[in-house]
């Protein structure tokens, strides 16, 4: 299968990852190259089968209502590209 | 004193013939001298190693220390490393201390086992090669011009060279077992949820397993032993009994069932490599194991399901690489959006950038049932598979890779015939089942792999399989010429 | 032909937890930016959620209280959008297998009866914050709220008017806070209201909707929908078309307005999130949390009336939170006459309550003491004018409603004979009043009620004070 331009585009605003418009038709192809490997699953015959979204057939498991965290926020801020007043800054955002 | 095993050196050290400083220092010598050249780490931490030692060094005085205690390691750079940068081979992390560890880094830093440093990966694990890492490809010490196999392929090239007697690895779609195999040594991805996967930076949380990368199956038992642990940080840890890997190694493996699945000597594997498996095979027969017929009619459908589910939950899993609380930020955000697609185009490799992709794409309005929800039942069927083949044999034995170690550079245009490369392991990660690689020959010189896998839970009989073939053969004993001698190559 | 109104409501109820749905960091509100983000709740690589246990008990519990099903198995999946107060990526919450499924709430509209149907109920994370104050052109953000545990019940279309839809939201706001997951309080966000709404021609199939965020009061939800009505009846009168949007309601201007940013990349890509499990509810689970859930409002309003002999608009305020039915019951139980119970809390202490911004469980006035000073009305040791005074003293910590009436020296006065002095000293005193009053001015009969009240300090029998006046006047 071949992705079209404006497939490219929404893929990669869905992924939030800048592809300068040079470069549609060469990520096009080599996204379409994998999407020719799914196509093998058309051909599996699975009627009647559940879905498997993990390997061993577990529960989830629940944890009591603590407070177990402490602060930590300067060790985590040290490693942020730009805060402010414990905040962290972003461009402006418009609602 | 490389060469040694697991077992040798805690005896060395237990005795005090030898201190963990003195045998740090060696190992951090070995990997001045000697990595320059192969690139398998991406930071040595010889502060950390050596504050480590001494107070391994005062426990094994106080004579109350753990066997492993004082035996230097590496952590694969995907596991969170408090104060240590943590890449994950990538851009994105290059710039990212870890504030926390990870559990296994918890569990291994008790034992004072000192950490020597973190070595390289394809970026974010998505790769079979380690060429995909932003730090350079990590070269296969058998062959400067082959690639150690990956993503675990730092961890894979430091053991075989001797850098280091024991590295971690993670394994999605046999990203410990392949480098394994292409490095010479032994390596095994346990079951699903053996070990936590709490602080190990996720590729595709309902695949990814830690696990250990040695020389022998001998070393593995050990390491398995420190290892496994339940973690209530981690939704998907096992509460597992207790087992000691090692107390069985030793058992006889007279009357083991060993399943031969036809689909994995098929079409697509190199006949060297196939003649090599199946002198291994015969090695077991003659210790009076049983050969047992299974098959796997789902087998080829491995991959595909696979390069749907693994990108899918990466798409979402490395959502949160957006710029904001740590990693990469570009340069002058024009506004919130460009923040965001610079950021993540710029700090990605364009593997993790395609599989983000094909992930979003797969789970799109749309696509979502045609691709995700289908791939999901594919790996039902996978699963069920193993179910069946394993009520009629105890182990299957087969290949781990279709080829030996591949050049450098040869598949770096075709991510596609790389995918493909993995038949034989992925269908054991979309099951969850353990499994190992131990080296079984050569083939042109590059080491060939020996794939065992077992049903949930049977680490320790894998283990007891490759142990006993590893009495009888010595592939695991060799080492690279050129670095025996210390040589530059 | 009118129009119709066709509303639903999706409501964020933060359940009332110590620590977040995924994290062992706490929930307190006002902290300090990002003092209660912890690894977890910042997204940090290589951190993984595990699942509050009081979160899917408490959902079990709103659950119980809606007579909701209840499945077995549910599930959680990421919701995938790029946001900078979403610190993941994707929001953790349920899609197709929620935690509470199909139930229903009954309110009341203008006397009128009607059943509400909840469609589901499912858990969820909240987002961070983001602080629009200028930081030199940045927005800054806050991710203590990151990973509060939330509470999605989303209604049918089942509401055909403002009013209705106010009465279904704080029957909800009551109920949750009744069952104690939640503190309701809406100016801190711990009770978020969203508004589905679509106009339609009686009998037609549903018109295209919108949906209004950010409502942060009842009036407003009133408001917000008398505004959006009227735009979409102009719209389609006017032959236009809806178009189907979120829309935010600024009550500073009072006007809705389209978020279309938000809305551009409108694809979720929702799938069960890889790092959880399937949550499994077992019959003994369900039971478990039966046992602790309290009566529920409409029972107890219906017990009210029954048992006390209440009329509906008292039982409707005593039961207007646990805590208020709670101190009623206290107060009844102590002895005291149910009728003057109520006039006592729906009047004074509701009042004083109210004029020092406490909550009933913080009233300095117990409902033991309380009931100790209705018994002295009911006993005839004090007037109702007197029990006021000793109201107001007990609420000033003076004491028990026995010890301010001994200390004050305020016991009723019914001994005849001393009632009788005062009267004649009170006849004696205003002769003239006297005189005009035999001369047919009776209004002056009260004149001499309150000299003789005065003069007592208020503390004759007013009976007997009326009695005695008449029979010496006559």
């Amino acid at each position: 299968m071949s992705l079209q331009v404006s497939e490219v585009k929404k893929i990669a605003q869905l992924a939030a990852i800048a592809v300068e418009p040079a470069e549609f038709e060469v990520v096009g192809k080599k996204l379409s190259n994998i999407l020719d490997v799914f196509a093998q699953l058309e051909k599996a015959d699975t009627s009647g089968i559940e879905p498997m979204a993990h390997p061993l057939d577990q529960t989830q498991r629940l944890r009591d209502d603590l407070v177990t965290e402490d602060n930590q926020r300067e060790k985590f801020q040290v490693i942020a590209p730009s805060t402010e007043a414990g905040l962290y800054l972003v461009p402006q955002v418009i609602e | 004193m490389h060469n040694l095993s697991i077992k040798e050196l805690s005896a060395l050290l237990q005795s005090k013939k030898i201190s963990s400083v003195e045998l740090t220092r060696y190992f951090l010598d070995r990997i001045q001298k000697l990595d320059a050249e192969l690139n398998s780490f991406v930071t040595i931490t010889p502060e950390l190693a050596l504050q480590m030692a001494e107070v391994a060094d005062a426990k094994l005085a106080a004579g109350n220390a753990h066997p492993l205690t004082g035996i230097p390691m590496a952590h694969k750079d995907i596991f969170c490393t408090d104060g240590v940068k943590t890449s994950c081979g990538s851009k994105m992390l290059d710039n990212f201390i870890a504030p926390y560890d990870a559990h296994v880094v918890t569990q291994l830093k008790a034992l004072d086992m000192p950490i020597l440093g973190k070595t390289n990966m394809d970026e974010f694990a998505m790769g079979s090669s380690t060429e995909s890492s932003y730090y350079g490809a990590t070269k296969n010490p058998w062959d400067l011009k082959a690639v150690p196999g990956g993503s675990s392929g730092g961890s894979a090239a430091a053991v075989a060279a001797g850098l280091v007697p024991f590295a971690s690895g993670t394994d999605t779609g046999g990203s410990i077992r392949q480098p394994a195999s292409f490095c010479g040594i032994s390596g095994i991805k346990p079951t699903y949820g053996a070990i936590s996967r709490f602080g190990m930076i996720s590729y595709a949380s309902s695949f990814d397993q830690g696990g250990p990368m040695a020389r022998s199956a001998e070393d593995n038992a050990w390491l398995l032993n420190a290892m496994v642990d339940f973690d209530e940080r981690d939704s998907t840890s096992l509460k597992m009994d207790k087992v000691d890997y090692t107390a069985s190694l030793n058992d006889a493996i007279k009357g083991l069932r060993i399943g031969v699945p036809a689909e994995y000597f098929g079409e697509g594997l190199d006949p060297e490599v196939a003649k090599v498996i199946k002198q291994a095979i015969a090695e077991l027969e003659k210790q009076g194991a049983e050969l047992v017929e299974v098959h796997l009619p789902n087998q080829h459908l491995a991959v595909s399901a696979y390069y749907v589910l693994a990108p899918a939950e990466a798409s979402s899993n490395l959502s949160r690489f957006d710029g904001v609380r740590y990693g990469y930020r570009c340069e002058n955000p024009q506004d919130l959006n460009d923040l965001y697609t610079r950021s993540r185009a710029e700090g990605f490799g364009a593997e993790v950038k395609r599989r983000i992709m094909v992930g979003a794409y797969a789970l799109s309005a749309g696509y979502y049932d045609a691709y995700y929800l289908k791939a999901q039942k594919v790996r039902r069927l996978v699963r069920d598979d193993f179910t069946k083949a394993f009520e009629s044999c105890d182990v299957i034995l087969g290949p781990v890779a279709p080829t030996p170690a591949f050049n450098l550079g040869e598949k770096t245009d075709d991510p596609v015939s790389m995918y493909l490369a993995d038949l034989y392991t992925i269908p054991v990660n979309l099951a969850g089942l353990p499994a190992m690689s131990v080296p079984a020959g050569f083939v042109n010189e590059r080491p060939v792999g020996l794939h065992l896998v077992g049903p949930y839970f049977s680490e320790a009989k894998i283990l007891n399989v490759a142990h006993q073939y590893q009495q009888v053969t010595d592939w695991h004993k060799q080492t690279p010429e050129w670095i025996e001698g210390g040589r530059q190559a | 032909m009118s129009w119709e109104t066709v509303i639903g409501l999706e409501i964020h109820a933060q359940l009332a937890t110590k620590s977040k749905i995924f994290s062992g960091a706490s929930t307190a509100y006002g902290a300090e930016p990002n003092t209660q983000a912890c690894a977890v709740d910042l997204a940090l690589p290589g951190v993984l959620p595990v699942l509050n246990k009081k979160t899917v008990e408490m959902a079990i519990a709103f659950g119980l209280s809606v007579g909701a099903e209840l499945p077995k198995k549910s599930v959680f999946a990421r919701k995938n959008y790029f946001y900078p107060d979403s610190p993941k990526g994707y929001q953790i919450s349920q899609f197709e297998l929620p935690v509470v499924s199909k139930g229903a709430i009954d309110i009341q509209v203008n006397g009128e009866a009607k059943r509400i149907g909840i469609t589901r109920a499912h858990l969820e994370e909240d987002a961070g914050k983001s602080l629009h104050e200028d930081f030199h052109g940045m927005t800054g953000i806050d991710l203590n709220r990151s990973g509060t545990p939330l509470l999605e019940i989303v209604s049918e279309p089942d509401m055909r008017s403002a009013e209705e839809a106010i009465a279904y939201a704080k029957a909800i706001h009551e109920l949750v806070q009744f069952i104690g997951i939640c503190d309701g309080n809406m100016q801190e966000g711990s009770f978020r209201v969203d508004v589905n709404i679509s106009i339609r021609k009686p009998g037609e199939p549903f018109g295209t909707r919108t949906e209004l965020k950010n409502i942060n009061s009842f009036r407003f939800i009133e408001k917000a929908i008398a505004y959006e009505l009227d735009r979409h009846i102009d719209i389609l009168e006017s032959g236009g078309k809806i178009v189907q949007e979120t829309r935010l309601y600024d009550a500073d201007r009072d006007e809705t307005r389209s978020m279309r940013a938000k809305e551009e990349a409108n694809d979720y890509r929702y799938f069960p999130d890889p790092d959880l499990l399937p949550v499994i509810i077992t019959e003994a689970d369900i039971e478990a949390v039966r046992q602790t859930l309290p009566e529920l409002p409409a029972q107890l309003r219906a017990r009210f009336v029954e048992q006390y002999g209440l009329s509906d608009y008292d039982a409707h305020q005593l039961t207007a939170s646990r805590a208020t039915a709670a101190y009623y019951e206290v107060m009844v139980k102590q002895g005291a006459d149910a009728k003057l119970c109520a006039n006592w809390m729906t009047g004074d202490l509701s009042k004083a309550l109210n004029r020092d911004n406490l909550s009933i469980a913080d009233s300095p006035v117990k409902a033991e003491a309380l009931s100790g000073l209705v018994k002295r009305i009911m006993d005839n040791t004090i007037s109702g004018k007197i029990a006021k005074q000793v109201f107001d003293a007990m609420w000033q910590g003076e004491g028990s409603a026995d010890e301010i009436i001994e200390k004050h020296g305020l016991k009723q006065i019914t001994d005849s004979g001393a009632i009788e002095k005062i009267v004649d000293d009170v006849l004696a005193a205003n002769a003239g009043q006297v005189e005009a009053y035999k001369n047919g001015q009776e209004k002056l009969f009260g004149f001499f009620v309150g000299q003789v009240m005065k003069l007592s300090k208020g503390q004759a029998n007013p009976a007997q004070v009326n009695e005695l006046l008449k029979a010496k006047l006559s």
